[in-house]
């Protein structure tokens, strides 16, 4: 079974100005000890997924579709076992996360305090615990009783990922948690990410713009565009042999230093990432497509095989014109 | 896919923009009882003597981790910050004399188009304001404000530029503000664009196509182009030569090929190390205090943290003391590849092969 499955998610925005069909319709799944790294550009709807798998999105918003954790239905559950959940079953690292951190509680404390509310031990094994988890992340035991503002911003990235691991949940989501660091200091927490998910056994929901972050740390690769997974398969597979033509766009802008294509030659899409609220007719992806040909405008391609354990949604992957679904959709 | 066009760089002809010795100091702050009692905070040394040359047609990348002083550098050359030693060089001449029109051909791009753009203005406005505080009502030849302003946003990329003229920022895309904000320097025909990080605000797959505008003003203008990033990927695709900055200062220089793939310092190599890759995960990377410039240490200022000084490459070669103690500057140790490392120093003249 897996830890994480997602079935034909559907979120939609309710504002002002209209509905914001924000997730059109995702497919995922992440089995126990894997990485799934979910990319895209602004508005494409990853940073969404990750709201809805934790319920964190607006009252209003209409989720749609099954989210599974360890087999049980995340969008069915009452607030109490919610509550029990988040933290324990799933918990999540995000980029704010400097912020996330309460400025006048003790570092140290504000993780007993979690793992108090989830009544996974009493105040003293929680204190232990602490020491445990400052441990496995590399933060010196005497920073437990630091405020946030005395840590460095990869020392507070560290705090988060020891509450992230704090109640041991099986999957752990990071949304862009390293977007805002300097180089060395991404690379220090990268590093320290992956090898707490390999000693644990966690799965894994990376998720960020940066293509190249997610060839270092996934197993497997997802790239969203308009709401859409568009492109899935193993992650050196999807970042080398791209079967979508955006995929290859994302890729290249990522150029491997050394790599003479790219010498003098940086390479980009015209247009921008689609307005959710004005996504094109037939393929998303057509206005931008360098390869988009007559039935692009009209026919929405569906993600489908492309070679082993991958899927695309482009009319160009064999079968995709010929086969069944064409046009249907 | 092929590599783009070699550039025409005027090498042999004199630098349109020259640093020597640049310098920028930050006085140390204490809070406001410290400041009471008279207390004083450590001086922060953001820009410690700095060397450039930026030659006609030339795309140079600065580069460097956050704190290295890259962006005070390029703040130096606008005029934001004022140098505390050191000069600065307009074809040949100390600012002086020539500050306005340096004011019109240096023109910068900052990293925030949002940030950078007022809200309230039009797009047309906002191209022209350069235009109307430099009381430019008319073109070389003759051109009236409208054509100038056309003309820039053209070269930018925005066609036709009438269409974009009575818009407001907010109603263009991310990349279409970028354009504006170049429209807005190519508006007063600079000769320099310092463009700081330019494109790490933008979608991935928009960065491409902004980072080819600056190429095409270089081939088709001969603009020449500073660019302030931490990206060593963009410094390969567009640069022709990089500069690697640590603690207020240039620790290696020269053809982007030299730098980027044929390292001489440990410090650009470590840089590269931690540039992401397909099971990159094992690489070593910097441990130690980041750098602080309000305490710079002594001796090679990277020898704290340099894996050859740790890792006992240095005593080998019989140099540790000199690292720790002895302070260096840029010595060329290859044709126009030069670096500030004492290991480096002593295996160029070993023989170019442990280069």
């Amino acid at each position: 079974m897996s830890v994480l499955s997602v079935r034909d998610l559907r979120v939609t925005y309710r504002t002002q100005g209209g509905d914001v069909p924000a997730v059109r319709g995702v497919d995922l799944q992440i089995d126990r000890g894997e990485v799934l790294g979910l990319a895209g550009e602004s508005g494409c709807g990853k940073s969404t997924i990750a709201g809805a798998i934790l319920r964190l999105l607006p009252p209003r918003t209409s989720v749609e579709g099954t989210i599974l954790l360890d087999g049980e239905d995340i969008l069915g559950m009452k607030p109490g076992r919610l509550r029990a959940v988040r933290w324990a079953g799933a918990s999540i690292i995000f980029q704010g996360a400097m912020h996330a951190l309460n400025p006048v509680q003790r570092v140290g404390d504000q993780i007993v305090e979690t793992i108090l509310i989830h009544g996974q031990s009493d105040e003293r094994g929680a204190r232990a615990r602490v020491a445990e988890l400052f441990e496995q992340v590399g933060l010196p035991t005497r920073r437990i009783d630091d405020y946030p503002h005395e840590l460095s911003g990869g020392q507070k990235q560290r705090v988060m990922i020891a509450m992230a691991l704090a109640c041991s949940p099986s999957l752990i989501i990071a949304d862009e948690p390293t977007t805002a660091l300097d180089v060395m200091v991404e690379a220090q927490v990268l590093a320290l990410l992956k090898e707490l998910q390999r000693e644990f056994g966690l799965a894994m929901l990376f998720i960020t713009h940066d293509l190249s972050v997610l060839v270092e740390v996934s197993d497997r690769l997802a790239i969203m565009y308009a709401g859409r997974v568009v492109e899935d398969g193993p992650t050196e597979q999807v970042f080398f042999h791209p079967k979508h033509p955006y995929t290859t766009a994302l890729a290249a802008a990522f150029p491997d230093i050394g790599d003479e294509r790219f010498r003098h030659n940086p390479s980009g899409l015209g247009g921008d990432p689609p307005d959710p609220q004005a996504i094109p007719s037939g393929c998303p992806f057509h206005p931008r497509c360098p390869v988009a040909f007559e039935p692009c405008p009209t026919t929405d391609p569906e993600l489908r095989p492309a070679g082993e354990a991958r899927r695309a949604a482009c009319l160009l992957v064999e079968g995709a014109l010929t086969g069944p679904q064409a046009g249907s959709t | 896919m092929i590599a783009g066009p070699r550039p025409h760089v005027a090498y042999d002809e004199p630098p349109v923009l020259e640093l020597r010795d640049l310098g920028v100091m930050f006085a140390g702050r204490v809070g406001l009882i410290g400041g009471l009692m008279g207390r004083r905070g450590a001086d922060a040394r953001a820009v410690d003597g700095v060397d450039l040359r930026l030659h006609p047609g030339e795309v140079l990348a600065l580069a460097g981790e956050s704190g290295c002083g890259k962006t005070t550098v390029a703040r130096a050359i606008m005029g934001l910050v004022r140098p505390d030693r050191g000069e600065i060089l307009f074809e040949g001449e100390p600012l002086g004399r020539n500050l306005r029109a340096y004011r019109r051909r240096v023109q910068m791009v900052f990293q925030d188009p949002m940030g950078s753009l007022n809200p309230r203005q039009t797009i047309y406005e906002i191209v022209a304001e350069g235009l109307r505080i430099h009381r430019i009502h008319r073109g070389p030849n003759g051109e009236s404000e409208e054509e100038l302003v056309s003309r820039a946003l053209a070269r930018a990329g925005m066609r036709p530029p009438e269409r974009f003229f009575l818009l407001y920022p907010h109603e263009l895309s991310g990349g279409q503000r970028q354009r504006v904000v170049i429209a807005g320097a190519l508006a007063l025909e600079p000769e320099v664009i310092v463009a700081d990080e330019p494109v790490s605000n933008l979608d991935a797959s928009v960065r491409g196509e902004i980072l080819r505008l600056l190429l095409r003003l270089r081939e088709e203008l001969r603009i020449s182009i500073l660019i302030v990033t931490h990206d060593l990927g963009l410094a390969w695709t567009v640069a022709d030569r990089v500069a690697v900055m640590y603690l207020g200062r240039i620790v290696e220089l020269g053809p982007t090929e030299d730098v980027l793939l044929r390292p001489l310092h440990p410090y650009t190599r470590a840089l590269l190390d931690v540039v992401p890759e397909p099971g990159g995960l094992a690489r070593p990377v910097l441990v130690g205090e980041p750098p602080d410039p309000a305490r710079i240490p002594p001796g090679c200022r990277f020898h704290p943290r340099c894996p050859e000084v740790a890792g006992g490459g240095a005593r080998a070669a019989g140099v540790e003391e000199r690292c720790r103690a002895e302070d260096l500057g840029l010595e060329e140790l290859a044709p126009g590849h030069l670096a500030a490392c004492h290991l480096a120093a002593v295996r160029a003249r070993a023989g170019p092969s442990r280069g």
